[in-house]
C-alpha cells in the first residue's frame, strides 16, 4: 500500500476532534463498573455527573472537557506500505492545525519560554509524534490522545537503586496517587513505568496510562503487580474529584522495559477521567475509525 | 447541607451563611480566570475595567469562536465549550485576588490550600466544586460571552459570561475554616499504611 499524505491529514484533524467529543466503550465501561461499586454518596453523585457529561457532549456534539490537552499521534506502519516519513509528519502537523482552526478548538499549547501561543495546537516537538513498524499487520494505524494537563502535570520519575527492590516501586506508586490528590480529576488511570532508561521509564509510563482499559501488561509478573496496585490504590480514600469515596482509579496499568543492573526506574503518569482516544486505520480501501 | 440560589453579586453576610457540603447554583454573572490572567493582574500589574466585587470567578480558559460581534455575541465570541482547569495552581494569588478585587466566590476543581482558605475565613469566601472535566454540561449553563478583557492572553483572557443555572456546585471550602479536602487528605494519609502492608510493604 503507497501511503497517501492526504488521507493522513485528514485522519489526523478527523481524530483530533472525535477523541475530544466521545470516548471510547472500555472507558464507560469503566464508570459503569464504578457506579456500582461505588459507596460514598458524594463520589456517586460526582460519578453521575460524569457519566451525564460523556452523554451531553454526545448529545450536542460538544467537546467533552475544556482542555484540548497536548496533541500526541502514535502511529504504527505495517509491513509493505510505502511512505514518505517527513511528509507524513508534515501531514499529521497540518491536520492537528486544521482541526483547531477550523472546528475551531482551543491552543493549548504554547512557547516554554515565551508562553506564546500559535493558536494551531503545534509548537517546537508537538504535536507528540511517535512512529512505530509492525510486521503482523498491512494498515496504517493512527492513535490519537489529547493529553490533559490536569493529570499531565501530576508525572513523576524515580531513580530507585536496586537494593531498595520492588517494595520502592509500590511505595512510589502510592505515594503518587496521594500527592496528586483530586488535581489529577480521578477517577484515574494510574501509568506505571518500570525499568528502561530515565526517559524510556516516562514513556512507558505514558502509554501505561493511555491504555484501553480490560488489557493486561504483556508480562505476567507486571500483569499481577498491576492488581495487587489497584487494590491498594483504591483504599486510599482520594475519591473521585479528590472529595472521598472508592473511585480513585479505574485501574492501574504498567508497562516495563529491561533495565541496566545498577538501576531500578519508576515512573508514573495519570489519565483523568475524561480518558480520550482515538484509532484510524488506514487500509488500500479507505479510512475506518474507531478507538 | 443546604442549597443556596444566589445572583451574583454576593454580600460577605450570604458567604459567610454557607457551610461546607452545602451545594450553591449560581444566577447571571461570573468571570472567568487563571493562570496567564492572575499572573498579568498581580505579578505584572496590569488592571481591567471589570469590577468583581462580590462576584464569582471560575477557572477557565474556554474554547470560543470568533464572530462578528452581535447582540447575541456582544463579545464577538460565541463559546464553544467551557470548563474547569486545576486550581491547586492558581494557590497563591487568593488573598489578592479578594482584597484586591474584591472576589467572593472561586468555582474551580481539585480544591486550593491553607493560604486560601485563611483568606476565606478572614475576608468571607468560600471554594465551590465542580466536577472537573464535565465542560459539555457546564457550557450548558452559559447563556452568553457577554464582555473580555485582557484579551491578548487569549485563551487566557478575562472572561464575563452571563450565566443561567450554574451547578449545583459543592461549598468545598468555607468561610469558617473548613475545607472538605484537608478531611479527605487526613483520612487518605491515615489509610497509606494500610494499603501498603496489603502490598507487603513497610512504609
Amino acid at each position: 500500500m503507497k501511503l497517501n499524505t492526504a488521507t493522513v491529514e485528514e485522519a489526523a484533524k478527523a481524530l483530533y476532534i472525535q477523541a475530544l467529543k466521545a470516548l471510547p466503550p472500555d472507558i464507560k465501561a469503566g464508570f459503569q463498573r464504578l457506579q456500582t461499586s461505588e459507596t460514598d454518596s458524594t463520589a456517586r453523585s460526582m460519578l453521575a455527573t460524569m457519566v451525564t457529561n460523556i452523554r451531553v457532549a454526545e448529545d450536542t456534539q460538544n467537546l467533552l472537557c475544556q482542555d484540548t490537552g497536548i496533541p500526541i499521534y502514535n502511529v504504527t506502519i505495517g509491513s509493505g506500505v510505502e511512505f514518505d516519513g517527513a511528509a507524513l509528519k508534515a501531514a499529521l502537523v497540518r491536520g492537528c492545525t486544521r482541526a483547531t482552526q477550523e472546528h475551531p478548538l482551543r491552543s493549548s499549547v504554547v512557547h516554554p519560554l515565551t508562553r506564546k501561543n500559535q493558536h494551531t495546537s503545534c509548537g517546537e516537538g508537538v504535536p507528540v509524534i511517535h512512529v512505530d513498524f509492525n510486521d503482523a499487520i498491512e494498515t496504517v494505524e493512527i492513535e490519537m490522545i489529547p493529553k490533559g494537563s490536569g493529570s499531565e502535570n501530576n508525572s513523576f520519575l524515580r531513580m530507585a537503586i536496586p537494593a531498595e527492590g520492588i517494595a520502592a516501586i509500590k511505595r512510589f506508586v502510592i505515594d503518587c496517587v496521594i500527592a496528586a490528590g483530586g488535581k489529577t480529576c480521578p477517577p484515574t488511570i494510574v501509568g506505571v513505568g518500570i525499568g528502561g532508561t530515565s526517559d524510556l521509564c516516562v514513556h512507558l509510563a505514558k502509554k501505561a496510562a493511555t491504555r484501553p482499559l480490560g488489557s493486561r501488561c504483556s508480562d505476567p509478573d507486571g500483569a499481577s503487580l498491576e492488581l495487587d496496585l489497584a487494590g491498594a490504590v483504591n483504599m486510599l480514600g482520594v475519591g473521585p474529584q479528590g472529595l472521598g469515596g472508592d473511585s480513585t482509579a479505574f485501574a492501574v496499568h504498567i508497562e516495563l522495559a529491561a533495565t541496566h543492573i545498577t538501576m531500578n526506574p519508576v515512573a508514573v503518569n495519570m489519565q483523568c477521567h475524561s480518558a480520550r482516544r482515538a484509532r484510524a486505520t488506514i487500509t488500500p480501501a479507505g479510512v475506518e475509525y474507531g478507538y | 447541607m443546604a442549597h443556596h440560589e444566589f445572583n451574583m453579586p454576593v454580600t460577605e453576610a450570604q458567604v459567610r451563611s454557607l457551610r461546607v457540603n452545602d451545594t450553591v447554583t449560581l444566577n447571571t454573572t461570573l468571570y472567568g480566570i487563571r493562570d496567564a490572567s492572575y499572573i498579568a493582574l498581580f505579578d505584572k500589574g496590569r488592571t481591567t475595567r471589570f469590577d468583581l466585587r462580590g462576584h464569582a470567578v471560575i477557572h477557565t480558559a474556554p474554547n470560543v469562536k470568533k464572530v462578528t460581534p452581535s447582540a447575541e455575541f456582544p463579545a464577538g465570541y460565541a463559546p464553544v465549550c467551557i470548563g474547569t482547569t486545576t486550581s491547586d495552581r492558581m494557590e497563591r494569588f487568593t488573598k489578592q485576588l479578594m482584597t484586591q478585587m474584591g472576589v467572593r466566590f472561586i468555582i474551580g476543581k481539585g480544591g486550593m490550600r491553607e493560604g486560601s482558605l485563611a483568606a476565606f475565613r478572614e475576608l468571607g469566601g468560600a471554594y465551590l466544586a465542580i466536577v472537573g472535566g464535565t465542560a459539555a454540561l457546564e457550557t450548558t449553563w452559559i447563556e452568553q460571552i457577554e464582555d473580555v478583557d485582557l484579551d491578548d492572553l487569549n485563551p487566557e483572557s478575562l472572561w464575563k459570561f452571563r450565566i443561567r443555572g450554574f451547578g449545583p456546585l459543592l461549598v468545598a471550602m468555607d468561610s469558617h475554616g473548613q475545607s472538605l479536602y484537608d478531611v479527605v487528605q487526613a483520612n487518605v494519609a491515615s489509610k497509606r499504611e494500610a494499603a501498603l502492608a496489603r502490598l507487603g510493604v513497610t512504609p
